[in-house]
């Protein structure tokens, strides 16, 4: 396999054999400004939700790395995704959160761009550039490729970047497991109005790592567990159909991705959750039954949180969110988070996933409000000139991934950790800092691609 | 003071402390013609720059009222131009508009003229803390002393004076689009 | 010319062929580093006014790059620039804006100097330091230039500058129409009490770009324009005196100073101005008429804005200022603002003009505030890793130059550009950045001047 080629970013940081990472990766300012150039300039980015722009010449303003974007539609309907920065001089184009507007006009010297990225307007274009400026040379840049898939908009400035499709591999099919109603039905979701964000100081793969299934953290979250906000009544979450789950880490080492999922026993019923609202309970064990129909095999499975590579969090169970770790210098991090319902659930179902969503995620969330005391200070105590001199451990359950998973009839696709009786792993952790190393260290896409060689070869 | 006296006072704080509140809310909630009414036609608003001196120089802290360079000296016409101005829309500065909030505290009646019981003016002096934020994440505060002086016409409380001391040396913000 | 020797900074960079030059000059914090070097310990820079410090021992703490200095009167009434660091252990000597003293003591360990930068006190001198010390060698550091032009004070690091008037040039006549009263009178200008000083967001060349003669942000100004704070009741200036006049862009290259300037018509008669008030219009009326008479052609010419390379900005018209761009790190800028006034004006001529540049001028001023969101976003958002990739457009009005600019029988020295029809061009800019990528270039004042050389062997010929 491709990753068993490299030792690490710079040997000695990313040693994953040893399971071990350097601290320098997250607080190292100059390994930051690295990341920039060779990770957030080459990656494909979640910049949005189609349903955030649904008519022409709506506009969402939103981040790739550090940089403004802006999400818009067209006046044909096309969506778009723009460097929010006027070509003249550099001014901010779009200073506004969302909106709708005919034109983009720069505040500074009145260049106005049309939906489309196209300079439309150069005040005095005939008296003081003798019609000679190139107009069609100057419009908005734009991210190079876009993708819309299933309402989710994603962006890449690297042209050589493979499509995002293939950037995701059969990774597609777990990120299905948020798109997707929770009935199976495609792309049956859509986001709720309000997008939280936050910042938090840490470097953006504290979080990162977290998603990518941190299986490990309980102690962190005991505080809400006592107090008690699951849907049912107890807990964090509802976990009585996860009793009798297999619990699975599932990581794709040639791309990066990784996430936690849940796969129920072939012919046993899914045990009644949501009890605090019988409709809420009624709708989701109607949408159970219903999966299982229309997926089969595949409908036995549910997931929890994961990493598309490098900066997008899915958690695909209720509190379902998609999360973006904006990156705001080496010991910051912006997170904005879309929250995800079922397009088609009855209002009470959204009004109360919703009360749901806000106490457990999100600065305001019982739970993550502990996530985010843990980040900001493992940073703070990693920056100093001794601590930096010690890695931390990622050995956790090193050696017993299963390439070829397999239960009751169901081959999961992915390098897979059982972590049902070894209750947690940092099997996917290993792959996201993996991944990461092969960025920083490659030159070229044509290196990064590695399925394409495999390919080539045969 | 005799307790009449001292009753007329305690009901004179009351309604400065209820006016400036008030005129503080109108500013936050960006209901500028509004505080422009609680302005006397002859109001003076005035805010120094002020000078690092030595101690026993300081009566040249405050760059002077009428005379020199200061960061405003105004009267209602220009207060209006200016609420004018953050009213056309395309005043870049203040546009996507700011979040402000004005914290008045440490209120104090000075003096007021003929008496406490018919008080036709009255000087007040307290403490701001305005603090604004505004697009993603700029955000000032700004912190001082203000001394007022507050003119009954026809019944109700008019700013006819302003003083505004900032605490700040180098101005630590941008601009100053807001009022204090 | 001078400027076509060179293709720019690290070619590339400043790119005046195509009319492109690099986000990076802006952004990019080991350049900033270099300018430190490069332009602000080499070039000329205004650290304040004399009539700041009229007395014997009246010092002002003034500021030249990133350091801080102090302008001061000695007991001779000499003035001098001292580097405010006390020799000693560095200690900033003076931490007062102003004010006035016999001697400078450094508050750490005691030494003192006097107002002509002398080491007079050393404690413990003789026990401590066993008389050997030798105080003459550590005086206050002093800049190695120092020049008084009416008024304004100017000094540089560099010895090997060429003097103030050479470095200058010909553009000298443009200072003065900031420096001389309104009337003509030479040098018969004050500055107002009060230094406004505050800082930007963004790097010091958005500024002094702005000031070099952007004529293309007018969107930037619309909302004043419509509030209306024009010293005749609308718009934010008296414009009507500029509809007859040409329009001018006057550079050197040679020099990288810049102005835009007005010419006025040879005959005609100015309409009124400063309408608001018939004492301030009827002062104007006849400062017009004086300095037609005192100056003839010369006296035709009016500046709007102007930079003297690289940070030292005049509005030369009212409100009438200096400003100074000082560097604050390559992502923060702090303005300094001197207000200027006729001094013989009287004086409700003098608090009309103090209010109306209040009003226009500066973090509080209507005009000036819209600006400042410009070079404060236009900076942010060009700090990214995508952002850095895209050059700003300079190519406005390429090619529109002239050399030996005449409009009714007045030869404007400089090299011009008529804007009367194309309403703006970058050609001012232009020269800005030519004469930047050049400091950033040259490793010594002889490469800096071998245009003036090379432009007269080209006259020559």
């Amino acid at each position: 396999m491709a990753t068993t080629r490299k030792d690490g970013y710079r040997p000695g940081l990313v040693d994953i054999s040893a399971g071990q990472v350097s601290r320098e990766i997250f607080v190292n300012e100059e390994i930051y400004r690295e990341e920039l150039e060779r990770l957030f300039a080459r990656v494909w980015l979640f910049v949005g939700h189609e349903s955030q722009i649904p008519k022409p010449g709506d506009y969402f303003v939103s981040g790739m790395g550090e940089e403004s974007v802006i999400l818009c539609r067209d006046r044909a309907g096309k969506v778009h995704v723009f460097l929010n920065s006027c070509r003249h001089r550099g001014m901010k184009v779009c200073r506004y959160d969302e909106g709708n507007t005919p034109v983009f006009t720069c505040p500074y010297h009145g260049w106005s761009y049309g939906t489309d990225g196209q300079l439309v307007g150069v005040p005095y274009f005939r008296e003081a550039y003798h019609e000679k400026l190139d107009r069609s040379r100057w419009g908005l840049v734009e991210v190079p490729r876009t993708y819309l898939y299933k309402g989710t908009v994603w962006a890449c400035w690297d042209s050589a970047a493979p499509p995002f499709l293939e950037y995701l591999g059969d990774f597609v099919r777990y990120l299905d497991l948020t798109l997707d109603g929770w009935d199976g039905s495609e792309g049956g979701t859509e986001i709720l109005g309000g997008i939280q964000k936050w910042r938090i100081p840490c470097n953006w793969k504290f979080p990162a790592e977290n998603f990518c299934g941190d299986s490990y953290h309980n102690i962190s979250h005991r505080s809400v567990d006592l107090v008690g906000i699951g849907p049912s009544g107890t807990g964090r979450r509802d976990m009585r159909e996860r009793q009798m789950a297999r619990r699975l880490q599932v990581a794709f080492y040639e791309r990066g991705h990784q996430t936690g999922v849940y796969l129920f026993p072939k012919d046993q019923a899914t045990p009644p959750s949501y009890q605090h609202s019988p409709e809420v309970s009624e709708y989701f064990a109607h949408c159970e039954e219903e999966r299982r129909k229309k997926r089969g095999e595949w409908g036995r499975l549910i997931g929890s949180p994961g990493e598309i590579f490098p900066n997008t969090a899915l958690h695909p169970r209720q509190p379902r969110t998609i999360a973006v770790w904006h990156p705001r210098g080496a010991h910051q991090t912006e997170v904005w988070r879309w929250y995800v319902v079922d397009s088609a659930a009855p209002q009470e179902v959204k009004d109360f996933l919703r009360d749901y969503y806000i106490r457990y995620s999100g600065p305001g969330g019982m739970t993550e409000q502990d996530d985010m005391e843990n980040w900001n200070y493992a940073h703070a105590a990693s920056r100093g000139t001794i601590a930096r001199r010690y890695p931390y451990s990622y050995e956790q359950g090193l050696g017993f991934e299963t390439e070829n998973y397999e239960w009751q009839g169901l081959r999961i696709p992915g390098t897979v950790m059982d972590i049902t009786d070894a209750k947690s792993s940092e099997h996917n952790l290993r792959n996201l800092y993996r991944r990461w190393a092969e960025f920083m260290e490659a030159e070229s896409w044509g290196e990064l691609a590695t399925w394409r060689l495999a390919r080539a070869a045969e | 003071m005799d307790g009449n006296e001292r009753i007329s006072r305690l009901l004179l704080k009351q309604e400065v402390d209820e006016f400036l509140y008030y005129e503080a809310d109108l500013l936050d909630a960006r209901r500028y013609d509004d505080w422009l009414a609680l302005l006397a036609d002859d109001v003076r608003y005035w805010m120094p720059m002020r000078r690092n001196v030595k101690v026993d120089d300081l009566e040249r802290e405050f760059t002077r009222e009428g005379r020199d360079i200061s960061w405003f000296d105004e009267g209602k016409q220009t207060l209006t131009r200016r609420v004018r101005q953050i009213q056309t829309g395309i005043h870049w500065a203040e546009e996507p508009v700011s979040r402000i909030s004005h914290v008045i505290s440490n209120i104090r009646l000075l003096e007021a003229n003929p008496s406490w019981a018919e008080p036709a003016e009255v000087a007040v002096g307290c403490r701001f803390l305005v603090y604004r934020n505004r697009v993603e994440t700029e955000t000032d505060i700004l912190v001082g002393k203000r001394e007022d002086l507050l003119r009954r016409v026809e019944g109700e409380l008019k700013i006819t004076r302003r003083r505004i001391l900032l605490d700040q040396n180098v101005l630590l913000s941008k601009n100053l689009t807001f009022f204090f | 010319m001078a400027s076509t020797n060179t293709t720019g900074y690290r070619r590339g960079l400043v790119d005046l062929g195509k009319g492109q030059i690099s986000r990076e000059i802006f952004v990019n914090d080991e350049i900033y580093q270099e300018e430190l070097e490069r332009i602000f310990a080499r070039a000329w820079l205004l650290v304040g006014h004399e009539s700041q410090i009229p007395n014997p021992g009246d010092f002002f703490v003034s500021s030249m790059g990133e350091e801080s200095v102090i302008l001061c009167r000695d007991r001779a009434h000499k003035v001098h620039v001292f580097l405010n660091s006390c020799r000693h252990r560095g200690m900033k000597v003076c931490r007062y804006d102003e004010g006035n003293a016999a001697v400078l003591t450094c508050p750490y360990h005691g030494w003192s100097y006097s107002t002509d930068g002398r080491l007079v006190g050393v404690p413990y001198f003789r026990e401590a330091y066993h008389g050997s010390l030798d105080r003459s060698r550590w005086g206050l550091a002093e800049v190695a230039q120092l020049c008084l032009y009416k008024g304004t004070v100017w000094a540089s690091w560099d010895p090997a500058a060429p003097p103030f008037l050479e470095y200058l040039g010909d553009f000298l006549p443009y200072i003065d129409l900031t420096l001389d009263a309104w009337d003509g009178s030479d040098g018969g200008t004050e500055i107002l009490s009060g230094i406004q000083k505050w800082r930007v967001p963004c790097n010091w060349k958005f500024p002094a770009e702005n000031f070099s003669g952007d004529s293309y942000h007018n969107i930037s100004h619309r909302s004043v324009d419509l509030a209306g704070i024009g010293p005749s009741g609308s718009g934010r200036r008296d414009m009507p005196e500029l509809l007859m006049a040409r329009k001018l862009h006057i550079a050197f290259p040679e020099h990288g100073h810049q102005t835009t300037s007005y010419l006025l018509p040879k005959e005609v008669a100015l309409p009124p101005a400063y309408q608001h008030s018939s004492v301030v219009s009827e002062y104007f009326r006849e400062c017009e008429e004086a300095r037609r008479n005192k100056r003839g052609d010369w006296g035709r010419m009016i500046a709007l804005v102007g930079e003297v390379f690289p940070n030292t900005a005049f509005l030369a018209r009212q409100p009438r200022t200096l400003a100074a761009w000082h560097p604050r790190g390559a992502h923060e800028t702090e303005v300094w603002r001197w207000f200027l006034v006729d001094r013989n004006a009287p004086a409700e001529v003098k608090d009309f003009l103090r209010q109306y540049y209040i009003r226009y001028s500066g973090p509080g001023g209507m005009t000036e505030q819209d600006d400042m969101e410009n070079w404060n976003y236009a900076h942010a958002a060009s700090r990214g890793t995508i952002a850095r990739r895209y050059p700003y457009n300079y190519e406005q009005g390429t090619g529109t130059e002239i050399e030996n600019y005449e409009w009714e029988s007045f030869r404007v020295p400089g090299v011009v550009c008529d804007l009367t029809r194309a309403k703006s061009s970058e050609h001012n800019l232009r020269n800005l950045y030519r004469r930047w990528a050049e400091f950033m270039e040259a490793d010594r004042w002889e490469e800096l001047t071998s245009g003036r050389r090379l432009g007269r062997a080209e006259a020559a010929e």
